[in-house]
């Protein structure tokens, strides 16, 4: 008797603690997703809240596409979503470049070397990111350090315009997801042995070719990993192009939330996050997908 | 090889210096006399002295500290249910879903979270009556769905790693599945759920978009005050606070690294 009790108080608490996270998430995550959808759909009044309800007073039913077809007509969200995504790719890239030497070099370093140079590549993940962007804007500035340094050994004349500028945003977009590449880079390339590459040069292959038949499809997994993990999250960026970028330069982050705060346009700063998200969808499954292969391969 | 080996090694000193040549440099700067934050004016702290005295910065650090042991200590206890229902638990109804929403708030723009919460919030306002204010208990909710599946993610992989076989040995000792998550596997993923909470109560501490949003009247977070400030420019001040928690990070990160080499040597 005593056993079957505690048997079931055993799957009442699987049971509880699989619910507890899943009610979680299915309020503070999925439901907040059909209500963006939800008012998306409407037509923004000047009220409290300042959008018309799905079901009007005379119970029919409110629904309109006018702020997508009004986002698909204004050649100006065209623009900035595809800018966004541009600056995104760019940014990946050169995470990319710097990122998997800097992985490599760290796999490839002696043990006790290696845990040092893992901390100091998580730990200004640990500082504020704000502060992280700001410590450029000191540097980047006419009156920055770089300028400053550059006008002293009289390389140039003249302070360069390095502040508010794509060249910024591109640095400031870089310096903070770096890690992100990296830390997936270094997983796959610690996990490999060094002995293949060995074996190819051994066999006759330059080191070039080494690195792209051995080293490459190997890390791909990785390399796969920390480019969606710096391409999502960068797309719509808000932080990095309001504070290094120019303000013509419009990215899609920064149009979102001026549409809410500046404009009050509820619906409409709706519409633009269901458009944003529907481009996101693509990589954020690839994510997924990448991951639990990773993880298949693991266990 | 020598010439490939030469290239990762300056990539990885150009790295580095990238990453850290920038904080060092507001760590100098902090101590600069001078109110023109990039002329050098002679060693000072002054503005040490004047962050202490700024209630407006002491407010919003008091709030930012307590919205982010409360969001870090409800993250670990969800994202920890949450890591052993994935790893442990075999197939349940929805564990895709599950699966999805788990991993899909580390990827979100910020912009995407912080504006669906915040309208959840006007609409709960509507139909419940609650939340009547935003301020602490929203963004403490926010922060704690984001952070979440960091924790999750964390002691999954950690479940991943481990042998099942203690516990499967504690189960046909007679232990009630139930005993075994406490005594065996609670214990065995602790240190996975210290690393959580840390990385919860820092990314807590280090969110502005998503706070902004669902922040109301009246309720600053630090990096919201640091914002409207840092708006307007280079700042001395700004300069003496992000020194104060680079060191403070650093020395916390570096304190940990070595007691964990400590505890395992290689």
């Amino acid at each position: 008797m005593n056993g079957v009790h505690a048997h079931r108080r055993d799957l009442l608490w699987q049971q509880v603690a699989v619910a507890t996270p899943y009610l979680w998430l299915l309020l503070f995550f999925l439901v907040p997703f059909v209500i963006i959808l939800k008012i998306s759909l409407a037509d923004p009044v000047i009220a409290q809240p300042p959008f018309t309800p799905a079901v009007g007073e005379d119970g029919r039913l409110g629904v309109s596409l006018d702020n997508f077809t009004f986002l698909l007509s204004d050649k100006l969200y065209a623009v900035t979503y595809l800018r966004s995504v541009l600056i995104a790719a760019i940014a990946t890239i050169l995470c990319l470049a710097l990122g998997f030497p800097m992985a490599y070099g760290i796999a490839r370093a002696r043990e006790e070397v290696r845990s040092l140079l893992l901390l100091l590549i998580v730990l200004p993940f640990w500082i504020s990111f704000l502060l992280r962007v700001y410590a450029w804007m000191g540097l980047m500035n006419s009156h920055g350090v770089i300028n400053n340094l550059l006008l002293a050994i009289g390389v140039i004349d003249v302070p360069l315009k390095l502040m508010y500028t794509d060249f910024a945003v591109f640095i400031g977009l870089t310096y903070s997801y770096l890690p992100f590449m990296i830390l997936p880079l270094y997983a796959t390339l610690e996990r490999m042995d060094p002995d293949l590459i060995e074996a190819a040069q051994d066999l006759g292959a330059s080191p070039t070719r080494a690195f792209w038949d051995v080293t490459w499809p190997l890390a791909r997994p990785g390399v796969i990993a920390g480019c969606l993990l710096v391409f999502i999250p960068a797309i719509g960026e808000y932080v990095i192009p309001y504070l290094l970028g120019g303000p013509e330069a419009l990215l899609i982050g920064r149009v979102l939330f001026d549409e809410f705060f500046v404009n009050r346009d509820w619906p409409l700063a709706s519409a633009v996050a269901v458009v944003l998200l529907l481009l996101l969808v693509i990589p954020i499954v690839m994510l997924q997908r990448n991951q639990a292969k990773d993880e298949e391969g693991v266990t | 090889m020598k010439r490939s080996s030469k290239f990762i090694l300056s990539t990885l000193v150009f790295g580095y210096a990238f990453l850290y040549v920038p904080l060092v440099l507001v760590v100098v700067y902090s101590f600069n006399s001078s109110r023109i934050a990039t002329v050098w004016g002679g060693f000072s702290t002054r503005w040490y002295g004047a962050l202490l005295g700024n209630d407006q910065v002491l407010d919003a650090a008091y709030l930012s500290l307590r919205i982010a042991v409360t969001s870090a200590t409800f993250a670990t206890i969800l994202g920890t249910m949450a890591g052993l229902a994935l790893a442990r638990f075999g197939r349940f109804r929805g564990r895709t879903l599950f699966a999805g929403m788990i991993t899909s708030p580390m990827v979100m723009p910020e912009v995407i979270t912080g504006l669906s919460l915040l309208l959840l919030f006007v609409s709960l306002q509507q139909l419940i009556g609650w939340p009547g204010q935003r301020g602490f208990s929203t963004i403490t909710i926010a922060h704690t769905t984001f952070s979440m599946a960091y924790v999750a993610v964390i002691v999954r992989s950690r479940l991943a790693a481990m042998d099942e076989s203690l516990e499967e040995a504690a189960m046909d000792l007679g232990g009630r599945p139930l005993r075994v998550v406490f005594d065996v596997t609670l214990p065995l993923i602790a240190p996975a759920m210290v690393a959580g909470w840390l990385l919860a109560f820092t990314l807590s501490l280090d969110d502005l978009v998503i706070a902004s949003f669902v922040s109301g009247p009246g309720s600053s977070t630090l990096p919201m005050y640091i914002f409207s400030k840092v708006k307007l420019g280079v700042s001395p001040d700004i300069n003496a606070l992000a020194t104060l928690i680079i060191l403070f990070v650093s020395l916390g990160v570096l304190v940990a690294w070595l007691a964990s080499r400590r505890a395992s040597p290689p």
